[in-house]
């Protein structure tokens, strides 16, 4: 029943109360000193120069994101190729289905374009 | 070593599902460019008809599969067919619309078939980690079809907002699900509720909390009150064709999940999730229907309408009865009709870069396109809830199943729920008939496919309402082994 809750209600509650209470503490017995330096956005590192806002070739994103993918493909045929014997036929055809899939996605990025570098 | 049995008729739907998919993506790389590809929706419409007969022959088989992961039951089934009608309708739709608004990619139909493929495989686990890729494959085409309109911003914003909030909510889901491992440590539905059973663990605090998570993760699936707040801005945004299908597909495939696991699983914890249901499912009808009423984006409207709708689904299964099961299933039916007709009417109404989906664009078409403003009624009355159409017996199933489990607070909460929604349903019928048109809307074109889609709704909605009983027996005889 709902009266179960209590403890995570009690412990929402005590989480809460001390995140507020740290706060409000601080706020409250802490000195505060600004200078002009230490209201700045970001207190510590070197001055950005330029826009931060580049942009950035995706071609990189790309090629990075069909290796995971296609290294992930090699991971799974380690641990077939240990008990090739004892799956016999049923892990072949199996494997064949899934590299299958695996090929038609390659067919697909090779004439979407996707692994040409100009 | 042992290896599983393997009876591929069982994932036979699937197959064909995925194959197609397969089949739309190489067909459309292999394309010449810059030549208009509605063929490559055709090929997908005949995917889905393939599927759907081969579903057919599985009814009363109720066989399960692959070491048990996947059930081709009754409930498998009849949510299978659901999801099957919605892609051949959301398909049907497409072959006007994604040409017109220039999304001329074989990725949106292949991803529609994908997203289709992980809906059946939802309604059909029996296994957790199946349930959770049925989700995820689901999840993830929905999340780039709904950014499809590459180049307006809605549909951007639409297609990011739902894919941050969606993982974030899959991570609950997921939580929930480690957490149940932990405390039963299995993924078979049937035998997390025997070991609890045995155990007799109904004050495990991991289980508790794997209660609450699983419910934030399905509730943000359905959109109930309070994960709701993706619904409007995800379904204005996205192009229209892909938000029918959302709300109507991705509600299905999400309710067929949350009643397999919560009935099948979790039956022990009924009295707990029962108060839970109970407020989410007030919460979200209210909520819903409130929030309807002062949109004045069509779009918008009905996204809030399909908040409203989900929390009267939730009622039923707050009731948790055999009638209220039944009902929900029959409701997804209906819904899918009537919710995927009136998208149809909101795509006829728009041309390429002039979508009219203002409520105020409405004004007026009663004597301008007397049958799209006709079809555009019958679905807006039959989502209020008016006999003789399938909305009707719909909510009066999901009210009854609430009076019979003796909720008769949730069932007077849900009826006046449903007096209010009628008022913005019918704002755009007294719009279409008894105003003066604000500005001219011309150039419509009725294109062959939509129109057959908006044919098969309205035949779909005036069946159900008129002739009930043979789904609803459907139905009854489909969740015999949920419960």
């Amino acid at each position: 029943m709902l009266i179960d809750y209590l403890p995570i209600l009690f412990y929402v509650a005590i989480a809460i109360f001390f995140a507020c209470f740290a706060i409000l503490a601080s706020h409250l017995l802490g000195q505060r000193k600004p200078t002009r330096l230490k209201e700045a956005p970001y207190e510590c590192g070197m001055n950005t120069y330029g826009s931060s806002f580049r942009r950035v070739p995706i071609k990189y994103y790309i090629i990075a994101m069909l290796f995971l993918l296609f290294d992930i493909e090699v991971v799974f045929l380690y641990p077939w190729a240990v008990i090739f014997k004892e799956l016999k036929m049923f892990g072949f055809i199996s494997m064949a289905i899934f590299l299958a899939i695996l090929i038609i996605a390659y067919i697909y990025i090779w004439k979407k374009g996707a692994l040409e570098w100009e | 070593m042992k290896l599983p049995d393997i009876d591929l008729y069982l994932i036979a739907p699937e197959i064909i599902i995925t194959v197609f998919g397969f089949l739309v993506l190489l067909v459309d790389v292999f394309a010449p460019k810059g030549e208009k590809k509605g063929y490559l929706g055709v090929l997908s419409l005949l995917g889905v008809a393939i599927a759907f007969f081969y579903t057919l022959p599985l009814v009363g088989t109720g066989k399960t599969g692959f070491v048990e992961m996947f059930a081709a039951d009754g409930f498998a089934i009849f949510f299978k067919i659901t999801i099957l009608i919605i892609a051949f309708l959301t398909l049907l739709i497409s072959i006007g619309y994604a040409p017109r608004e220039g999304i001329g990619f074989g990725e949106y139909y292949a991803l529609i078939l994908f997203a289709t493929f992980g809906m059946m495989l939802m309604a059909a686990g029996t296994h957790l980690i199946i349930i959770f890729l049925g989700l995820e494959t689901m999840s993830i085409s929905i999340y780039v079809l709904a950014g499809m309109l590459r180049g307006d911003q809605k549909s951007v914003e639409s297609a990011f907002k739902y894919f941050l909030l969606g993982a974030f909510a899959t991570g609950f889901l997921l939580y929930g699900i480690a957490f149940l491992y932990g405390a039963t440590g299995s993924l078979y539905l049937k035998n997390i509720a025997s070991y609890i059973g045995s155990k007799n663990l109904l004050n495990h605090p991991m289980l508790l909390m794997s209660l609450a998570f699983l419910t934030i993760g399905f509730g943000f699936k359905i959109a109930s009150v309070p994960f709701h707040m993706w619904t409007p801005d995800v379904y204005e945004g996205a192009p229209t064709s892909v938000t029918a299908f959302m709300a109507t597909g991705v509600k299905a495939a999400g309710f067929s999940a949350l009643l397999r696991v919560f009935f099948t699983a979790l039956p022990a914890f009924q009295p707990d999730w029962t108060s839970i249901m109970w407020l989410i499912a007030v919460a979200t009808m209210t909520f819903g229907n409130i929030i309807a009423i002062s949109q004045n984006n069509i779009k918008r409207m009905l996204a809030y309408s399909s908040i409203a709708h989900a929390g009267y689904i939730l009622v039923a299964f707050v009731a948790g009865n055999k009638l209220g099961t039944s009902g929900i299933l029959f409701y997804l039916m209906a819904y899918a009709f009537m919710n995927l007709g009136a998208f149809t009417c909101v795509i006829l109404l728009g041309k390429k870069g002039e979508e009219n989906t203002l409520i105020t664009d409405y004004a007026g078409l009663g004597f301008k396109y007397p049958l799209l403003a006709a079809s555009m009624t019958v679905f807006l009355l039959s989502m209020a809830g008016i006999p003789p159409l399938g909305g009707f017996m719909a909510k009066f199933y999901v009210f009854s199943a609430a009076v019979e489990a003796k909720f008769y607070w949730l069932a007077v909460l849900g009826m006046i729920n449903s007096a209010i929604s009628v008022y913005y349903y019918l704002r755009v019928t007294v719009l279409m008939y008894f105003r003066e048109p604000e500005r001219e809307i011309t150039g419509l074109s009725f294109s062959p496919a939509p129109t057959l889609a908006l044919i098969l709704a309205l035949i779909g909605t005036f069946y159900l309402g008129i002739f009930p009983s043979n789904v609803l027996s459907f139905a009854q005889k489909s969740i015999a082994g949920l419960m």
